[in-house]
Protein backbone atom coordinates (compact mmCIF):
# COMPACT_ATOMS: atom_id res chain seq x y z
CA UNK A 1 0.00 0.00 0.00
CA UNK A 2 2.83 2.36 0.92
CA UNK A 3 4.61 1.49 -2.32
CA UNK A 4 1.47 2.28 -4.28
CA UNK A 5 1.27 5.67 -2.57
CA UNK A 6 4.93 6.33 -3.35
CA UNK A 7 4.34 5.32 -6.96
CA UNK A 8 1.33 7.64 -7.22
CA UNK A 9 3.08 10.60 -5.63
CA UNK A 10 6.19 10.08 -7.76
CA UNK A 11 4.00 10.03 -10.85
CA UNK A 12 2.31 13.24 -9.72
CA UNK A 13 5.70 14.85 -9.07
CA UNK A 14 6.90 13.71 -12.49
CA UNK A 15 3.82 15.23 -14.09
CA UNK A 16 4.41 18.57 -12.35
CA UNK A 17 8.05 18.60 -13.43
CA UNK A 18 7.17 17.76 -17.02
CA UNK A 19 4.16 20.00 -17.40
CA UNK A 20 3.88 22.88 -14.96
CA UNK A 21 6.50 25.10 -16.62
CA UNK A 22 3.84 26.42 -18.95
CA UNK A 23 0.09 26.56 -19.55
CA UNK A 24 -1.74 23.39 -20.65
CA UNK A 25 -2.28 24.58 -24.23
CA UNK A 26 1.39 25.29 -24.82
CA UNK A 27 2.33 22.02 -23.17
CA UNK A 28 -0.01 20.10 -25.48
CA UNK A 29 1.47 21.93 -28.48
CA UNK A 30 4.93 20.99 -27.24
CA UNK A 31 3.85 17.35 -26.92
CA UNK A 32 2.50 17.33 -30.46
CA UNK A 33 5.01 19.41 -32.45
CA UNK A 34 8.15 17.52 -31.46
CA UNK A 35 7.07 14.00 -32.41
CA UNK A 36 5.23 15.11 -35.54
CA UNK A 37 8.29 17.03 -36.76
CA UNK A 38 10.53 14.05 -36.06
CA UNK A 39 8.20 11.86 -38.07
CA UNK A 40 7.92 14.35 -40.91
CA UNK A 41 11.67 14.10 -41.50
CA UNK A 42 11.26 10.45 -42.46
CA UNK A 43 8.02 11.09 -44.31
CA UNK A 44 9.65 13.73 -46.51
CA UNK A 45 12.72 11.58 -47.11
CA UNK A 46 10.37 8.88 -48.33
CA UNK A 47 8.13 11.19 -50.35
CA UNK A 48 11.03 12.86 -52.15
CA UNK A 49 12.46 9.56 -53.34
CA UNK A 50 9.21 7.76 -54.17
CA UNK A 51 7.49 10.76 -55.70
CA UNK A 52 4.71 10.97 -53.14
CA UNK A 53 3.61 7.36 -52.89
CA UNK A 54 2.59 6.62 -49.30
CA UNK A 55 0.35 3.75 -50.29
CA UNK A 56 2.94 1.07 -49.67
CA UNK A 57 3.50 -1.48 -46.93
CA UNK A 58 7.04 -0.25 -46.32
CA UNK A 59 5.83 3.29 -45.67
CA UNK A 60 3.49 1.98 -42.96
CA UNK A 61 6.29 -0.20 -41.59
CA UNK A 62 8.62 2.81 -41.34
CA UNK A 63 6.02 5.21 -39.96
CA UNK A 64 4.75 2.89 -37.23
CA UNK A 65 8.30 1.89 -36.24
CA UNK A 66 9.33 5.50 -35.87
CA UNK A 67 6.24 6.35 -33.83
CA UNK A 68 6.69 3.39 -31.45
CA UNK A 69 10.39 4.12 -31.05
CA UNK A 70 9.41 7.21 -29.06
CA UNK A 71 8.66 4.83 -26.20
CA UNK A 72 12.09 3.25 -26.38
CA UNK A 73 13.89 6.58 -26.38
CA UNK A 74 11.73 8.56 -23.96
CA UNK A 75 11.08 5.88 -21.35
CA UNK A 76 14.67 4.66 -21.29
CA UNK A 77 15.88 8.22 -20.91
CA UNK A 78 13.11 9.12 -18.46
CA UNK A 79 13.87 6.32 -16.00
CA UNK A 80 17.61 6.76 -15.87
CA UNK A 81 17.44 10.56 -15.91
CA UNK A 82 15.55 10.58 -12.60
CA UNK A 83 18.81 9.94 -10.73
CA UNK A 84 20.80 12.58 -12.58
CA UNK A 85 18.08 15.22 -12.56
CA UNK A 86 17.17 14.83 -8.88
CA UNK A 87 20.77 14.78 -7.77
CA UNK A 88 22.49 17.33 -10.00
CA UNK A 89 19.73 19.70 -10.98
CA UNK A 90 17.11 19.80 -8.24
CA UNK A 91 19.45 18.47 -5.54
CA UNK A 92 16.61 16.54 -3.93
CA UNK A 93 17.91 13.01 -4.36
CA UNK A 94 19.34 12.86 -0.86
CA UNK A 95 15.96 13.70 0.70
CA UNK A 96 14.14 11.18 -1.47
CA UNK A 97 16.82 8.59 -0.79
CA UNK A 98 16.61 8.79 3.01
CA UNK A 99 12.81 8.97 3.04
CA UNK A 100 11.15 5.76 4.34
CA UNK A 101 9.86 4.74 0.90
CA UNK A 102 10.60 2.09 -1.67
CA UNK A 103 13.07 3.79 -4.00
CA UNK A 104 12.11 1.54 -6.92
CA UNK A 105 8.46 2.58 -6.55
CA UNK A 106 9.62 6.20 -6.73
CA UNK A 107 11.70 5.66 -9.88
CA UNK A 108 9.00 3.66 -11.65
CA UNK A 109 6.36 6.20 -10.61
CA UNK A 110 8.38 8.88 -12.36
CA UNK A 111 8.73 6.54 -15.37
CA UNK A 112 4.98 5.89 -15.50
CA UNK A 113 4.21 9.53 -16.20
CA UNK A 114 6.86 9.52 -18.93
CA UNK A 115 5.07 6.58 -20.53
CA UNK A 116 1.74 8.43 -20.25
CA UNK A 117 3.11 11.62 -21.86
CA UNK A 118 4.88 9.65 -24.58
CA UNK A 119 1.63 7.80 -25.27
CA UNK A 120 -0.01 11.13 -26.16
CA UNK A 121 2.74 11.81 -28.71
CA UNK A 122 2.58 8.28 -30.12
CA UNK A 123 -1.21 8.29 -30.46
CA UNK A 124 -1.26 11.72 -32.11
CA UNK A 125 1.49 10.67 -34.52
CA UNK A 126 -0.33 7.46 -35.45
CA UNK A 127 -3.66 9.25 -35.90
CA UNK A 128 -1.92 11.83 -38.09
CA UNK A 129 -0.36 9.00 -40.09
CA UNK A 130 -3.63 7.15 -40.61
CA UNK A 131 -5.77 10.20 -41.41
CA UNK A 132 -3.32 12.30 -43.44
CA UNK A 133 -0.84 9.84 -44.90
CA UNK A 134 -2.89 6.67 -45.24
CA UNK A 135 -0.77 4.52 -42.93
CA UNK A 136 -2.09 0.95 -43.09
CA UNK A 137 -3.63 0.64 -39.63
CA UNK A 138 -7.19 -0.65 -39.59
CA UNK A 139 -8.68 -0.42 -36.09
CA UNK A 140 -11.08 -3.30 -36.79
CA UNK A 141 -8.29 -5.56 -38.03
CA UNK A 142 -5.88 -4.94 -35.13
CA UNK A 143 -4.70 -7.93 -33.12
CA UNK A 144 -5.53 -6.32 -29.78
CA UNK A 145 -4.34 -9.11 -27.44
CA UNK A 146 -0.96 -9.27 -29.21
CA UNK A 147 -0.68 -5.47 -29.15
CA UNK A 148 -1.55 -5.15 -25.45
CA UNK A 149 0.73 -7.98 -24.29
CA UNK A 150 3.64 -6.78 -26.42
CA UNK A 151 3.20 -3.20 -25.17
CA UNK A 152 3.21 -4.33 -21.53
CA UNK A 153 6.28 -6.52 -22.06
CA UNK A 154 8.01 -3.78 -24.02
CA UNK A 155 7.39 -1.11 -21.38
CA UNK A 156 8.60 -3.48 -18.69
CA UNK A 157 11.72 -4.32 -20.67
CA UNK A 158 12.62 -0.69 -21.41
CA UNK A 159 11.86 0.43 -17.85
CA UNK A 160 14.07 -2.19 -16.19
CA UNK A 161 16.84 -1.44 -18.66
CA UNK A 162 16.45 2.22 -17.70
CA UNK A 163 16.82 1.20 -14.05
CA UNK A 164 20.23 -0.33 -14.79
CA UNK A 165 21.29 2.86 -16.53
CA UNK A 166 19.94 4.82 -13.56
CA UNK A 167 22.23 2.74 -11.33
CA UNK A 168 25.16 3.64 -13.53
CA UNK A 169 24.10 7.30 -13.26
CA UNK A 170 24.70 7.03 -9.50
CA UNK A 171 28.39 6.60 -10.21
CA UNK A 172 28.92 8.98 -13.12
CA UNK A 173 28.49 12.70 -13.45
CA UNK A 174 29.21 13.32 -17.06
CA UNK A 175 28.28 10.11 -18.84
CA UNK A 176 24.60 9.60 -18.04
CA UNK A 177 23.29 11.41 -21.10
CA UNK A 178 25.84 9.89 -23.49
CA UNK A 179 25.19 6.35 -22.28
CA UNK A 180 21.41 6.79 -22.52
CA UNK A 181 21.57 8.25 -26.00
CA UNK A 182 24.08 5.62 -27.06
CA UNK A 183 21.82 2.74 -26.03
CA UNK A 184 18.78 4.40 -27.63
CA UNK A 185 20.87 5.05 -30.77
CA UNK A 186 21.86 1.38 -31.00
CA UNK A 187 18.18 0.45 -30.84
CA UNK A 188 17.34 2.98 -33.57
CA UNK A 189 20.01 1.77 -35.96
CA UNK A 190 19.92 -1.97 -35.31
CA UNK A 191 16.40 -2.91 -34.19
CA UNK A 192 14.54 -2.52 -37.46
CA UNK A 193 12.85 0.67 -36.33
CA UNK A 194 12.65 2.52 -39.64
CA UNK A 195 13.99 -0.07 -42.07
CA UNK A 196 14.00 -3.87 -42.04
CA UNK A 197 17.02 -5.48 -40.44
CA UNK A 198 17.59 -7.50 -43.64
CA UNK A 199 18.90 -4.27 -45.19
CA UNK A 200 21.84 -4.37 -42.78
CA UNK A 201 25.05 -6.32 -43.41
CA UNK A 202 24.99 -9.81 -41.89
CA UNK A 203 27.30 -8.93 -38.96
CA UNK A 204 24.92 -6.11 -38.01
CA UNK A 205 21.91 -8.42 -38.29
CA UNK A 206 23.52 -10.61 -35.63
CA UNK A 207 23.48 -7.59 -33.30
CA UNK A 208 19.83 -6.95 -34.20
CA UNK A 209 18.82 -10.45 -33.24
CA UNK A 210 20.06 -10.09 -29.65
CA UNK A 211 18.28 -6.77 -29.05
CA UNK A 212 14.84 -7.16 -27.43
CA UNK A 213 13.58 -4.01 -29.17
CA UNK A 214 13.88 -5.85 -32.51
CA UNK A 215 11.32 -8.41 -31.33
CA UNK A 216 9.20 -5.72 -29.69
CA UNK A 217 9.00 -3.69 -32.91
CA UNK A 218 7.92 -6.76 -34.88
CA UNK A 219 5.31 -7.77 -32.28
CA UNK A 220 3.85 -4.27 -32.00
CA UNK A 221 3.66 -3.88 -35.77
CA UNK A 222 1.90 -7.24 -36.10
CA UNK A 223 -0.53 -6.19 -33.37
CA UNK A 224 -1.27 -2.79 -34.90
CA UNK A 225 -1.41 -3.76 -38.59
CA UNK A 226 -1.42 -7.52 -39.08
CA UNK A 227 -2.63 -7.42 -42.69
CA UNK A 228 -0.04 -4.84 -43.74
CA UNK A 229 2.75 -6.89 -42.17
CA UNK A 230 1.53 -10.01 -43.97
CA UNK A 231 1.36 -8.33 -47.35
CA UNK A 232 4.80 -6.66 -46.84
CA UNK A 233 6.43 -10.03 -47.32
CA UNK A 234 3.96 -11.22 -49.97
CA UNK A 235 4.41 -8.11 -52.16
CA UNK A 236 8.20 -8.19 -51.83
CA UNK A 237 8.40 -11.90 -52.57
CA UNK A 238 10.82 -12.56 -49.69
CA UNK A 239 10.98 -12.32 -45.92
CA UNK A 240 11.67 -8.56 -45.80
CA UNK A 241 11.67 -8.23 -42.03
CA UNK A 242 13.76 -11.34 -41.53
CA UNK A 243 11.28 -12.37 -38.83
CA UNK A 244 8.46 -13.69 -40.96
CA UNK A 245 9.14 -17.25 -39.81
CA UNK A 246 8.69 -16.38 -36.13
CA UNK A 247 5.28 -16.93 -34.59
CA UNK A 248 3.59 -14.30 -32.41
CA UNK A 249 4.04 -16.57 -29.43
CA UNK A 250 7.75 -16.89 -30.11
CA UNK A 251 8.13 -13.09 -30.24
CA UNK A 252 6.28 -12.69 -26.95
CA UNK A 253 8.34 -15.49 -25.43
CA UNK A 254 11.59 -13.75 -26.37
CA UNK A 255 10.25 -10.49 -24.93
CA UNK A 256 9.17 -12.16 -21.68
CA UNK A 257 12.59 -13.79 -21.38
CA UNK A 258 14.27 -10.43 -22.04
CA UNK A 259 12.20 -8.79 -19.31
CA UNK A 260 13.22 -11.51 -16.85
CA UNK A 261 16.91 -11.34 -17.74
CA UNK A 262 17.00 -7.54 -17.74
CA UNK A 263 15.06 -7.42 -14.48
CA UNK A 264 17.59 -9.61 -12.67
CA UNK A 265 20.50 -7.83 -14.33
CA UNK A 266 19.14 -4.33 -13.69
CA UNK A 267 18.33 -4.94 -10.03
CA UNK A 268 21.84 -6.36 -9.56
CA UNK A 269 23.48 -3.42 -11.31
CA UNK A 270 21.34 -0.91 -9.46
CA UNK A 271 22.05 -2.46 -6.05
CA UNK A 272 25.76 -2.76 -6.73
CA UNK A 273 25.89 0.86 -7.90
CA UNK A 274 23.87 1.91 -4.87
CA UNK A 275 26.36 0.26 -2.50
CA UNK A 276 29.34 1.85 -4.24
CA UNK A 277 27.60 5.24 -4.37
CA UNK A 278 26.93 5.12 -0.62
CA UNK A 279 30.46 4.06 0.16
CA UNK A 280 31.95 6.82 -1.98
CA UNK A 281 29.46 9.47 -0.87
CA UNK A 282 27.95 9.97 -4.30
CA UNK A 283 24.27 10.01 -3.32
CA UNK A 284 24.29 13.77 -2.76
CA UNK A 285 27.18 14.44 -5.10
CA UNK A 286 26.87 17.47 -7.38
CA UNK A 287 29.27 18.30 -10.14
CA UNK A 288 27.47 21.08 -12.03
CA UNK A 289 26.62 18.79 -14.97
CA UNK B 1 49.46 48.96 -15.60
CA UNK B 2 45.79 49.36 -16.34
CA UNK B 3 44.35 47.20 -19.05
CA UNK B 4 42.51 48.89 -21.82
CA UNK B 5 38.85 48.01 -22.39
CA UNK B 6 39.81 46.11 -25.51
CA UNK B 7 42.48 43.99 -23.81
CA UNK B 8 40.14 43.15 -20.93
CA UNK B 9 37.44 41.98 -23.30
CA UNK B 10 39.81 39.99 -25.46
CA UNK B 11 40.96 38.26 -22.29
CA UNK B 12 37.33 37.57 -21.44
CA UNK B 13 36.83 35.99 -24.86
CA UNK B 14 39.92 33.84 -24.37
CA UNK B 15 38.96 32.98 -20.80
CA UNK B 16 35.45 31.86 -21.72
CA UNK B 17 36.65 29.92 -24.77
CA UNK B 18 39.35 28.16 -22.75
CA UNK B 19 37.18 25.67 -20.81
CA UNK B 20 35.48 24.56 -24.00
CA UNK B 21 38.74 24.00 -25.84
CA UNK B 22 40.52 22.37 -22.93
CA UNK B 23 37.37 20.36 -22.14
CA UNK B 24 38.03 18.31 -25.26
CA UNK B 25 41.28 17.08 -23.70
CA UNK B 26 39.96 16.80 -20.14
CA UNK B 27 36.96 14.67 -20.98
CA UNK B 28 37.80 12.65 -24.11
CA UNK B 29 34.72 10.44 -23.63
CA UNK B 30 32.59 13.42 -24.67
CA UNK B 31 34.47 13.52 -27.94
CA UNK B 32 33.49 9.89 -28.50
CA UNK B 33 29.84 10.57 -27.62
CA UNK B 34 29.80 13.67 -29.81
CA UNK B 35 31.30 11.84 -32.75
CA UNK B 36 29.63 8.44 -32.52
CA UNK B 37 26.09 9.24 -31.31
CA UNK B 38 25.02 11.13 -34.47
CA UNK B 39 26.20 8.14 -36.49
CA UNK B 40 23.30 6.00 -35.20
CA UNK B 41 20.60 8.22 -36.68
CA UNK B 42 22.76 8.79 -39.77
CA UNK B 43 23.04 5.01 -40.22
CA UNK B 44 19.29 4.55 -39.88
CA UNK B 45 18.53 7.29 -42.42
CA UNK B 46 21.18 6.01 -44.82
CA UNK B 47 19.60 2.56 -44.79
CA UNK B 48 16.14 4.03 -45.32
CA UNK B 49 17.43 5.82 -48.42
CA UNK B 50 19.20 2.70 -49.63
CA UNK B 51 16.14 0.54 -49.02
CA UNK B 52 13.84 2.79 -51.06
CA UNK B 53 16.40 3.16 -53.85
CA UNK B 54 17.39 6.82 -53.51
CA UNK B 55 20.18 8.15 -55.72
CA UNK B 56 23.66 7.93 -54.10
CA UNK B 57 23.91 11.68 -53.40
CA UNK B 58 21.16 11.34 -50.80
CA UNK B 59 23.37 9.15 -48.67
CA UNK B 60 25.96 11.93 -48.76
CA UNK B 61 23.31 14.52 -47.89
CA UNK B 62 22.38 12.54 -44.79
CA UNK B 63 25.98 12.15 -43.63
CA UNK B 64 26.74 15.85 -44.11
CA UNK B 65 23.45 16.90 -42.51
CA UNK B 66 23.95 14.49 -39.62
CA UNK B 67 27.42 15.86 -38.97
CA UNK B 68 26.06 19.42 -39.04
CA UNK B 69 23.49 18.61 -36.35
CA UNK B 70 26.39 18.99 -33.90
CA UNK B 71 26.49 22.73 -34.60
CA UNK B 72 22.78 23.22 -34.10
CA UNK B 73 22.85 21.23 -30.86
CA UNK B 74 25.84 23.23 -29.68
CA UNK B 75 24.07 26.50 -30.44
CA UNK B 76 20.91 25.37 -28.63
CA UNK B 77 22.40 23.76 -25.55
CA UNK B 78 25.74 25.48 -25.15
CA UNK B 79 24.95 28.96 -26.43
CA UNK B 80 21.24 29.68 -26.12
CA UNK B 81 20.72 27.79 -22.86
CA UNK B 82 24.16 28.57 -21.45
CA UNK B 83 23.29 31.67 -19.45
CA UNK B 84 20.39 29.72 -17.96
CA UNK B 85 22.81 26.95 -16.89
CA UNK B 86 25.17 29.59 -15.54
CA UNK B 87 22.31 30.98 -13.49
CA UNK B 88 21.55 27.51 -12.14
CA UNK B 89 25.18 26.88 -11.17
CA UNK B 90 25.68 30.34 -9.68
CA UNK B 91 28.19 31.72 -12.20
CA UNK B 92 25.89 34.26 -13.80
CA UNK B 93 26.12 36.76 -10.99
CA UNK B 94 29.92 36.69 -11.28
CA UNK B 95 29.69 37.38 -14.99
CA UNK B 96 27.33 40.26 -14.33
CA UNK B 97 29.63 42.05 -11.92
CA UNK B 98 32.79 41.45 -13.97
CA UNK B 99 34.06 44.66 -15.62
CA UNK B 100 33.64 43.33 -19.14
CA UNK B 101 31.12 43.39 -21.92
CA UNK B 102 28.68 40.49 -21.77
CA UNK B 103 29.15 40.20 -25.54
CA UNK B 104 32.75 39.13 -24.89
CA UNK B 105 31.52 36.26 -22.78
CA UNK B 106 29.12 35.15 -25.47
CA UNK B 107 31.82 35.54 -28.12
CA UNK B 108 34.15 33.40 -26.00
CA UNK B 109 31.49 30.73 -25.66
CA UNK B 110 30.95 30.86 -29.42
CA UNK B 111 34.66 30.59 -30.26
CA UNK B 112 35.19 27.72 -27.82
CA UNK B 113 32.00 25.97 -28.90
CA UNK B 114 32.88 26.36 -32.55
CA UNK B 115 36.30 24.80 -32.03
CA UNK B 116 34.88 21.95 -29.98
CA UNK B 117 31.99 21.27 -32.33
CA UNK B 118 34.00 21.54 -35.53
CA UNK B 119 36.28 18.82 -34.21
CA UNK B 120 33.31 16.56 -33.47
CA UNK B 121 31.45 17.30 -36.70
CA UNK B 122 34.58 16.75 -38.81
CA UNK B 123 35.16 13.40 -37.08
CA UNK B 124 31.54 12.35 -37.66
CA UNK B 125 31.76 13.41 -41.30
CA UNK B 126 35.04 11.53 -41.79
CA UNK B 127 33.63 8.38 -40.19
CA UNK B 128 30.42 8.64 -42.22
CA UNK B 129 32.30 9.17 -45.48
CA UNK B 130 34.50 6.17 -44.71
CA UNK B 131 31.69 3.89 -43.49
CA UNK B 132 29.32 4.54 -46.38
CA UNK B 133 31.87 5.04 -49.16
CA UNK B 134 30.75 8.55 -50.04
CA UNK B 135 32.46 10.36 -52.87
CA UNK B 136 33.08 14.06 -52.20
CA UNK B 137 33.94 16.18 -55.24
CA UNK B 138 35.20 19.47 -53.92
CA UNK B 139 35.65 21.83 -56.86
CA UNK B 140 35.78 25.18 -55.05
CA UNK B 141 37.47 24.87 -51.64
CA UNK B 142 37.70 28.64 -51.12
CA UNK B 143 33.97 29.03 -51.56
CA UNK B 144 33.41 26.15 -49.15
CA UNK B 145 35.52 27.89 -46.50
CA UNK B 146 33.65 31.16 -47.04
CA UNK B 147 30.25 29.48 -46.83
CA UNK B 148 31.23 27.56 -43.71
CA UNK B 149 32.57 30.67 -41.97
CA UNK B 150 29.54 32.77 -42.91
CA UNK B 151 27.22 30.00 -41.73
CA UNK B 152 29.01 29.70 -38.41
CA UNK B 153 29.16 33.44 -37.73
CA UNK B 154 25.44 33.78 -38.50
CA UNK B 155 24.55 30.64 -36.54
CA UNK B 156 26.53 31.53 -33.44
CA UNK B 157 25.27 35.11 -33.73
CA UNK B 158 21.79 33.65 -33.54
CA UNK B 159 22.93 31.60 -30.53
CA UNK B 160 24.19 34.78 -28.83
CA UNK B 161 20.82 36.40 -29.42
CA UNK B 162 18.98 33.36 -28.04
CA UNK B 163 21.26 33.34 -24.98
CA UNK B 164 19.93 36.67 -23.85
CA UNK B 165 16.33 35.71 -24.61
CA UNK B 166 16.77 32.53 -22.60
CA UNK B 167 18.03 34.61 -19.69
CA UNK B 168 14.52 35.16 -18.47
CA UNK B 169 13.52 31.54 -18.82
CA UNK B 170 13.34 29.10 -15.99
CA UNK B 171 12.72 25.49 -16.85
CA UNK B 172 11.29 26.73 -20.15
CA UNK B 173 14.90 26.97 -21.36
CA UNK B 174 15.29 23.20 -21.30
CA UNK B 175 11.97 22.62 -23.01
CA UNK B 176 12.56 25.36 -25.55
CA UNK B 177 15.88 23.84 -26.63
CA UNK B 178 14.28 20.42 -26.67
CA UNK B 179 11.47 21.72 -28.85
CA UNK B 180 13.82 23.36 -31.33
CA UNK B 181 15.59 20.14 -32.25
CA UNK B 182 13.44 17.91 -34.50
CA UNK B 183 11.35 20.75 -36.00
CA UNK B 184 14.54 22.51 -37.08
CA UNK B 185 16.09 19.28 -38.37
CA UNK B 186 12.98 18.98 -40.50
CA UNK B 187 12.53 22.59 -41.62
CA UNK B 188 16.23 23.17 -42.34
CA UNK B 189 16.57 20.00 -44.40
CA UNK B 190 19.27 18.31 -42.36
CA UNK B 191 18.43 14.93 -43.91
CA UNK B 192 16.99 15.93 -47.29
CA UNK B 193 17.37 18.94 -49.60
CA UNK B 194 15.30 21.83 -48.22
CA UNK B 195 14.12 22.71 -51.72
CA UNK B 196 11.62 19.85 -51.57
CA UNK B 197 9.69 21.60 -48.80
CA UNK B 198 8.57 24.15 -51.38
CA UNK B 199 9.89 27.65 -52.08
CA UNK B 200 8.06 29.59 -49.35
CA UNK B 201 8.72 27.05 -46.60
CA UNK B 202 12.38 26.88 -47.56
CA UNK B 203 12.53 30.66 -47.64
CA UNK B 204 11.02 30.85 -44.15
CA UNK B 205 13.44 28.21 -42.87
CA UNK B 206 16.35 30.25 -44.26
CA UNK B 207 16.15 32.49 -41.20
CA UNK B 208 18.02 29.65 -39.51
CA UNK B 209 21.50 30.07 -41.02
CA UNK B 210 22.27 26.39 -41.20
CA UNK B 211 19.49 25.92 -43.78
CA UNK B 212 21.29 27.90 -46.47
CA UNK B 213 24.73 26.88 -45.23
CA UNK B 214 23.91 23.20 -45.55
CA UNK B 215 22.30 23.68 -48.94
CA UNK B 216 25.37 25.53 -50.22
CA UNK B 217 27.81 23.00 -48.76
CA UNK B 218 25.92 20.15 -50.40
CA UNK B 219 26.26 21.91 -53.75
CA UNK B 220 29.98 22.29 -53.19
CA UNK B 221 30.55 18.73 -51.98
CA UNK B 222 28.37 16.61 -54.28
CA UNK B 223 28.33 16.56 -58.05
CA UNK B 224 24.61 15.97 -58.50
CA UNK B 225 23.55 18.35 -55.73
CA UNK B 226 22.94 21.53 -57.78
CA UNK B 227 19.83 19.77 -59.17
CA UNK B 228 18.50 19.52 -55.60
CA UNK B 229 19.59 23.02 -54.56
CA UNK B 230 17.32 25.74 -53.22
CA UNK B 231 19.34 28.80 -54.33
CA UNK B 232 22.70 29.36 -56.09
CA UNK B 233 25.73 29.23 -53.75
CA UNK B 234 26.64 32.90 -54.30
CA UNK B 235 23.16 34.03 -53.32
CA UNK B 236 23.21 31.85 -50.24
CA UNK B 237 26.59 33.26 -49.23
CA UNK B 238 25.29 36.82 -49.56
CA UNK B 239 22.23 36.04 -47.43
CA UNK B 240 24.39 34.34 -44.80
CA UNK B 241 26.70 37.36 -44.63
CA UNK B 242 23.68 39.59 -44.08
CA UNK B 243 22.28 37.29 -41.42
CA UNK B 244 25.65 37.36 -39.62
CA UNK B 245 25.48 41.12 -39.20
CA UNK B 246 21.79 41.14 -38.31
CA UNK B 247 22.07 38.47 -35.62
CA UNK B 248 25.13 39.97 -33.94
CA UNK B 249 23.52 43.41 -33.78
CA UNK B 250 20.29 41.89 -32.47
CA UNK B 251 22.29 39.89 -29.92
CA UNK B 252 23.80 43.11 -28.55
CA UNK B 253 20.43 44.85 -28.28
CA UNK B 254 18.60 41.89 -26.77
CA UNK B 255 21.39 41.22 -24.29
CA UNK B 256 21.31 44.81 -23.04
CA UNK B 257 17.53 44.77 -22.83
CA UNK B 258 17.26 41.42 -21.09
CA UNK B 259 20.02 42.25 -18.63
CA UNK B 260 18.23 45.45 -17.69
CA UNK B 261 14.91 43.64 -17.42
CA UNK B 262 16.45 40.80 -15.43
CA UNK B 263 17.99 43.22 -12.94
CA UNK B 264 14.81 45.26 -12.53
CA UNK B 265 12.65 42.17 -11.97
CA UNK B 266 15.27 40.56 -9.74
CA UNK B 267 15.30 37.29 -11.69
CA UNK B 268 18.93 37.23 -12.78
CA UNK B 269 20.00 34.99 -9.94
CA UNK B 270 16.73 33.19 -9.30
CA UNK B 271 17.27 29.44 -9.52
CA UNK B 272 15.03 26.34 -9.80
CA UNK B 273 12.09 28.23 -11.25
Amino acid sequence: MNDLRTFKNAAWLGWQMEANWTDPFLFMTYCVVKPIAGTLILVFMYLIVTGGNTDSEFFSFMFVGNAMYMYAAEVLFGVSWVIHDDREHYMTLKQVYIAPINFYAYVFGRAAIKIAITTVGVVITLVFGVLVLGVGIDILAMDVPLLVVSLILGFACISVLGLALGGISFLTAKHAEGINEGIAGIFYAFSGVVFPITALPSWAQSISMVLPITYWMEAVRRGLMPTTMESLNTVSGYDVTGMGGMSDLYLLGVLALSVTVFFVMSISVFRAADVVARRKGKIDWTSAY
Amino acid sequence: MTDTWMVRNLRAVRGRAYPRVIGLMREPSWMIYGTVLPLFSITAYVYVYKFIGAKPEFVGYVVLGGAMTAFWLNVLWSMAAQLYWEKETGNLQLYMIAPISRMSLLAGMAVGGLFETTTRAASTLALGVFAFGIVLTLTDPLMLVLVFLATMVALYGMGMMFASLYLLFGREAYHMSNLLMEPVYFASGFYFPVRYLGFWTALGASIIPITLGLDAMRQLFFEGAPGDAFLPVQTELAVLATLSVVFIVLAKFSLDYMEKLGKSTGRLTLRWQ
